[in-house]
């Protein structure tokens, strides 16, 4: 065993689900850890790491695990740091690969997310008027800094060279599991690609009337339902049924968890191969299916901010990455 | 005010295409503002080319298709016109101006009104200024 | 002055840091505990249907992956009138119990034991998790990690996903179960029951018998006297997913209780420019700075908040605990923070208890899983006890369910006063005269972990380190004159 490979893990602005689908391995953990050594697992902080990283040689890690988006200028140094000591940097859960649900943040204004959450919300006490400020003097004596905001959220492609991409807000820890069995192996796809068994969730979906030995394939969407309005029958595709649902776009290495409990996908494990543009796929692809142009206006009542619902985990990897 | 706003036009190539043709046979006058790419359907137009002809700069993008009833490929426009509506809204949302972006039902036999959308679109487009993104994403 | 920055990486729903001062003499003069990271939740919920937000929030954390989700779910309810059903409430409770369990594991066998297991001045590359399996035996480890994968197996079968889960419903919940599951889950609490006991029976024969850690469990250095907020039910027992709030004075008399939209008469939140976490307090006592004890408007969440609050707990096995975690300190309410862990552990114990008990009823097969929707009221506030403490969400609709606006009141946001003067004191007691060293780091460190914000710190592997942590040391001019690190 002198030669475990070395791994590296750096939360970026995520919520380090990701790294938990990693502790998810369970018993699993400790046989992979006879074969990797964790030599840098830390949550980003301010410019420790930087020099901590810093001080090992370029290279040294072998692997690398980032998961988290980017919005702060210390996540932009970090991962510029990261890429230089690790041979291979993996974007390691739909933050890092696409932005994530807090992509969202990009559809307002900077300066509307403080506004609301430090002085519109009916607890905030701020006579003052004050927001956090990357720098600031306290009592006139103590110098205290605070990494800044950037004006949009980016994703790690977007900062540094990626070698691989894993989807899914996490990875299912099977997906993990893999992963990290491809990595030791050497089993992997070219350099750019995402570690995936190419399937849809569609395809590995119970449901799909594709697969179903009576099945007429698929029918034109008539109606459009929220999950909240009527009782999904357990058995037959969602979609068909008007309960909107990504599957037939969206990368099914969870195994189609979410229909599994009679919920519509919403695409937290990527783009199927091919697609560049979650969001616009999305959208394209319902349009396409929808029955005509009533039940669509129904779709845009029902869902009346459609960046926020096609773009769920995608925004700011979409062409139009932010609020114009 | 008079700039000459960059319009990114894409197609059919049996109905739209066909009557810009017939707007140039005629010598209809429009202003000189839109470049046409062929394509063999309007629902054939994904909804990423035309944030990439945005996200790129221009100023408005209009999709032409075939009337109801005409499309060669039986409903490709029926397509196009739910894949429209929303991304109207989608562009909205992200605080663009969803008046850049049109779709027009124009036959091989309408040249005259391919002219007329170009001009009212491109004096709509004057009023509006500019892309605010200039092509910079 | 000099200025030391610990950068622990801790995590909350971001990042933390830790900036000391020290005086002339080199003793400490000011500390501050700062968040450095923020997404924006609160505004960017607009405009998604409430029914979509639950699955969304819930990356607010990772690791209390069931709490924001939880929360929000039962602020749908309140946005469509309804009220859950039995079966509904059933499978809820079993879900959320399932996280506490996980949950609750991986911070004590992460994150809090190998302080104690491994020793609190053991060099820093073994005092982690790895380090605590060297101590306890591979195989103890191998049957922890295991039996926690259970609860996280109980999670995704419930949820839909092992994290970040789907299956809520105004009114309901999106998975019924059948007889097998039933009988599945029920053969896996038993295991869940016996790792509490486990749990219970490590603190107390690591730290219980040890007198040089019982020190430090009830000695003064870790002691920060504030005022307590959690949940109990109707027999004043601690109410994890549904029960009123209580507030406790620093001597531990009650001194108020809301529910639901009340909050906001209770709790304010102040805006500091150093950090970009607010700082609760109780808003009747008004805003009165960093300051503990007396008087203090700060006041704490989490387990040994709701110790403090409640009179017992609603399992036997875990109630005897309970009994035994007074007794020990001999008062009420107990002020020392290292009280958190052994609060925590009886918790897990109390959850598999819980998770037992739902999963003995074969009611809770039932298909009754959705109770139909009332009219739209527009407005709803979910509140439970998250693992980390209170959480409260809030959310304003309009007339069809589609957010218009949000407010989240966090866990370790209540606790953000209560760490800085945790932290503060520490470093006050471990740092004298300029000596700054590993040891002494580490202390301080452990004044936070209590709260248990810090993931980096309970995940990390081997080398170089456990929490990463450099210290250092700057003159005046702030040129650095002296540097340490546990890597
Ligand atoms: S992808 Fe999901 S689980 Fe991973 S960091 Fe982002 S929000 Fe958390
Ligand atoms: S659309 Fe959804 S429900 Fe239907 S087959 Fe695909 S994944 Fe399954
Ligand atoms: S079904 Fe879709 S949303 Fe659900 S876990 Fe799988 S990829 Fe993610
Ligand atoms: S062929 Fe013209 S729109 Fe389809």
């Amino acid at each position: 065993m002198a030669d475990k490979v070395k791994v590296g893990f750096l939360l970026l602005g995520g919520c380090a689900g990701c790294e938990m689908a990693v502790v998810d391995l369970s018993e699993k953990l400790v046989d992979v850890l006879q074969h990797i050594e964790v030599v840098f697992w830390a949550p980003t902080a301010a410019d420790v790491k930087y020099t901590d990283l810093e001080s090992m040689e370029d290279g040294f890690i072998d692997v690398a695990f980032i998961d988290g988006m980017v919005r702060l200028d210390e996540h932009i140094h970090m991962a510029n740091v990261m890429r230089k000591k690790a041979k291979t940097v993996i974007a390691f859960g739909v933050c890092a690969a696409l932005g994530g649900t807090a992509g969202m943040g990009s559809l307002h204004d900077k300066n509307d997310l403080f506004e609301k959450a430090f002085k519109n919300t009916p607890t905030t006490d701020n006579p003052d008027g004050v927001f956090p400020q990357p720098q600031c003097l306290v009592d006139g004596k103590y110098d205290l800094t605070l990494p800044a905001y950037e004006d949009k959220v980016r994703t790690l492609n977007q900062i540094i060279d990626v070698d691989y991409y894993i989807g899914g807000c996490p990875p299912h820890h099977d997906h993990v599991a893999a992963a990290v069995t491809a990595l030791l192996t050497g089993n992997m796809p070219p350099k750019g690609s995402w570690i995936t068994n190419g399937k849809a969730v569609c395809d590995v979906c119970e449901r799909n009337p594709a697969g179903k030995e009576n099945g007429q394939g698929r029918a034109m969407v008539n109606q459009i339902l929220r999950t909240i309005e009527g009782e999904p029958d357990k058995e037959i595709c969602l979609l068909q049924q008007g309960y909107l649902c990504f599957g037939p776009i969206t990368q099914g290495d969870c195994g189609g968890l979410c229909l599994k409990v009679n919920i519509p996908c919403r695409g937290c494990g990527g783009p199927i191969p091919g697609n560049h543009d979650y969001g616009a796929q999305a959208l394209s692809t319902i349009g396409s299916i929808i029955k005509n142009e009533e039940i669509t206006h129904q779709l845009m009542e029902k869902y009346p901010n459609l960046a926020k619902f096609f773009y769920r985990y995608a925004l700011p990897s979409g062409t139009l990455p932010r609020r114009m | 005010m008079s700039f000459t706003p960059n319009i990114v036009g894409f197609a059919c190539q049996w109905c739209t295409y066909a009557g810009a043709d017939l707007a140039g046979n005629l010598r209809a006058k429009y202003p000189p503002s839109v470049k046409l790419i062929k394509v063999p359907c309007s629902g054939r137009v994904k909804p990423e080319y035309v944030l990439e002809a945005f996200a790129r700069g221009a100023d408005g993008v209009l999709v032409g298709g075939c009337h109801f009833g005409d499309c060669h490929y039986k409903d490709g426009n029926y397509k196009t016109k739910n894949r429209t509506d929303m991304l109207s809204q989608l562009l909205e949302d992200m605080g663009f101006d969803p008046r850049r972006f049109r779709q027009e039902w124009i036959s091989g036999a309408e040249g005259q009104k391919f002219a007329q959308v170009i001009t009212e679109f491109t004096e709509e487009l004057q009023e509006l200024g500019p892309n605010p993104l200039g092509g910079q994403e | 002055m000099k200025k030391i920055e610990i950068n622990p990486m801790t995590r909350l729903e971001g990042h933390g840091k830790i900036a000391v001062f020290l005086d002339d003499n080199g003793n400490v003069d000011e500390a501050f505990f700062q968040v450095v990271e923020f997404r924006g939740f609160e505004k960017f919920l607009q405009g998604l249907p409430i029914e979509e937000v639950p699955r969304t929030v819930s990356t607010i954390c990772g690791v209390c992956r069931g709490v924001h989700f939880t929360a929000a779910m039962k602020a749908s309810d309140g946005v469509y009138g309804v009220k859950p059903t039995e079966t509904a409430r059933k499978l809820r409770e079993m879900f959320f119990n399932a996280h506490y369990v996980e949950d609750h594991a991986v911070i004590l066998y992460a994150l809090g034991f190998p302080d104690f297991v491994v020793g609190p001045g053991a060099p820093a590359g073994e005092r982690n998790v790895i380090g605590l399996i060297n101590a306890v035996g591979t195989e103890i480890g191998r049957e922890v990690l295991r039996k926690r994968g259970l609860a996280v197996k109980i999670f995704e079968l419930l949820g839909g996903k092992p994290n970040h889960p789907v299956a809520a419903l105004p009114g309901g919940w999106s998975k019924t179960i059948n007889e097998d599951e039933r009988k599945q889950i029920e053969a896996w609490s038993e295991e869940l029951v016996e790792l509490g006991q486990l749990t219970v029976k490590i603190f107390g024969d690591v730290v219980l018998n040890n007198p040089g850690y019982m020190e430090l469990v009830t000695g003064d250095m870790y002691k920060v006297p504030v005022n307590y907020l959690g949940s109990v039910d109707a027999n004043d027992k601690i109410a994890l997913y549904d029960g009123t709030q209580k507030f406790v004075d620093v001597n531990g008399k009650e001194t108020g209780r809301f529910t639901g939209i009340e909050y906001i008469d209770y709790i304010s939140e102040r805006v500091l420019p150093w950090t970009y976490l607010k700082m609760p307090y109780q808003k009747k006592t008004g805003w009165k700075g960093i300051v503990e004890g007396e008087g203090t408007a700060l006041y704490s969440v989490g387990p040994l908040a709701r110790f403090n609050v409640a009179s017992g707990m609603d399992t036997p096995l875990a109630d005897i605990e309970y009994k035994k975690f007074f007794d020990t300190f001999g008062v009420r309410p107990v002020h020392n923070i290292m009280g958190y862990h052994w609060a925590r552990a009886i918790e897990l114990l109390n959850c598999a208890e819980k998770i037992r008990i739902l999963a003995k009823d074969p009611s809770i097969t039932a298909q009754d899983n959705r109770a139909p929707l009332g009219e739209c009221t527009g407005e709803g506030v979910g509140i439970i006890e998250a693992p980390r403490g209170t959480l409260i969400h809030h959310y304003n609709t309009d007339e069809k369910g589609i957010v218009t606006d949000a407010n989240i009141v966090v866990a370790t946001t209540h606790n953000k006063g209560p760490i800085n003067l945790a932290v503060r004191k520490a470093a006050k007691h471990f740092i004298k005269d300029g000596n700054v060293d590993e040891a002494i780091l580490n202390h301080v460190e452990m004044a936070y972990r209590p709260y248990d914000l810090c993931l980096g710190c309970a995940t990390h592997a081997t080398k170089p380190g456990s929490s990463p942590v450099k210290i250092e040391i700057f003159n005046s001019k702030k040129e650095p004159v002296q540097t340490l690190k546990n890597y």
